[in-house]
């Protein structure tokens, strides 16, 4: 308390004693620690405010202070008193509180305020993530499959055909059980796609390339080719090559795509003799060169 | 503590004022064989009514007005302070 009362209740050496307790009035008002229960140092403030205006409202301690007879700590105060605040919000407070709001009152304001998830009480269920390996097939044309939960529930997945890869399914509620009324989370599964040895997929086509042999593609031929709904026959028109691609209409993934067939020509294995014969004596009608401006495409 | 006991607390509250404020419902006292029995809360409560009388002046017609307002206050405060003891921590 060493300082100055004056200053304290911020008026000047010459503040009249009207002038003074007005000065006094405002902050005792400003700094009760009862007005205050939120502010823990609005007590000790209170303390020095009331030390000062103790005595400075004294005439006789004021002039003595006034003087230098005495220090603003000349007059050390009372001990510790405990404030009413002390009390109010402890169990025996309940002696004088007035009724509060009802609960449903406090919940509703609550509930408006911070909305219903910041209570704790209802909370939704977490997702839980699982990931599914199917085949290339299956994906393709759908496919029911049972899964086993951690927690021992089983699960028929209903894969649509035309599923992708990563494809991500949700299954409301097969989550984590929620909390409260929240209900629950969402079992979530990727699906992964294993590759095929011979099908790809652009969209919704399917693309595969078919090995013919030397006679099949300068001759043409009927073949029997794979698709996903099963071996088709096709026709591969006479003087096809590397790199011909043919279409079947309509086989591609779920009716809306096509599959492409892309010709690989394949060399006979071997010493054949009477092919190397043949070319040796063979002209052909158009003699085209299929390296023609490589050389000078590749230098530019 | 008894009246006499409180007064002695008091510092400049007449034994009349006391009970005045007692016939009012500002301070509480249980009525015990001997009188009135007050509790430690009731002498910070009178501590508060004497401080808002003297020192802040409250007229007497606006004494109910500002403790039924304080009372309130601190009604809602120990409320709030429930709800948030009893709430799990979020996150």
């Amino acid at each position: 308390m060493a300082d100055d009362p004056y200053q304290l209740l911020g008026v000047p050496r010459t503040a009249s004693e009207a002038e003074l307790r007005t000065a006094y009035r405002k902050l005792a008002k400003q700094f009760h620690p009862d007005l205050n229960p939120g502010k823990p140092d609005a007590a000790e403030r209170f303390k020095r405010i009331n030390a000062a205006w103790d005595l400075l409202s004294d005439k006789d301690k004021r002039a003595r202070f006034d003087r230098g007879e005495i220090d603003a700590e000349g007059n050390a105060r009372a001990p510790e008193q405990p404030f009413y605040r002390d009390y109010a919000e402890t169990q025996g407070g309940r002696r004088y509180q007035a009724e509060g709001m009802s609960p449903e009152e406090l919940e509703a304001v609550l509930a408006q305020a911070f909305g219903r998830a910041a209570r704790g009480r209802d909370r939704r269920g977490e997702d839980m993530h699982y990931t599914l390996t199917i085949s290339f097939l299956d994906a393709v044309n759908g496919v029911t499959r049972r899964i086993t939960l951690p927690d021992g529930r089983s699960l028929d997945v209903r894969i649509p055909p035309g599923t992708e890869d990563g494809h991500v399914l949700r299954l409301r509620g097969q989550g984590g059980p929620g909390a409260g009324k929240g209900a629950a989370g969402d079992a979530r599964i990727e699906v992964a796609v294993a590759p095929h040895r011979f099908f790809r997929r652009e969209g919704h086509d399917i693309v595969i390339t078919l090995p013919v042999t030397l006679k099949e593609a300068v001759l043409g031929a009927s073949v029997e080719v794979p698709t996903i709904g099963g071996p088709v026959r096709l026709t591969i028109p006479p003087g096809s090559g590397r790199g011909t691609r043919l279409r079947l209409r309509g086989r591609g993934v779920g009716g809306h795509g096509h599959q492409f067939v892309d010709l690989d020509v394949v060399i006979p294995p071997g010493t054949e003799p009477a092919l190397a014969a043949f070319l040796r004596d063979w002209t052909p009608e158009q003699a085209a060169d299929p390296r023609a401006g490589m050389l000078a495409e590749a230098e530019g | 503590m008894t009246l006499a006991e409180m007064l002695a607390l008091l510092d400049g509250v007449a034994a009349e004022e006391l009970t005045g404020w007692v016939a009012r419902g500002w301070v509480r006292a249980d009525e015990g064989t001997a009188g009135f029995e007050f509790l430690e809360i009731d002498l910070a409560r009178a501590r508060l009514v004497r401080d808002l009388r003297r020192r802040l002046d409250v007229p007497e017609p606006a004494m109910g007005l500002v403790l039924s307002l304080l009372d309130q206050v601190y009604a809602l405060r120990a409320q709030l302070r429930a709800v948030l003891d009893q709430a799990p921590p979020r996150g």
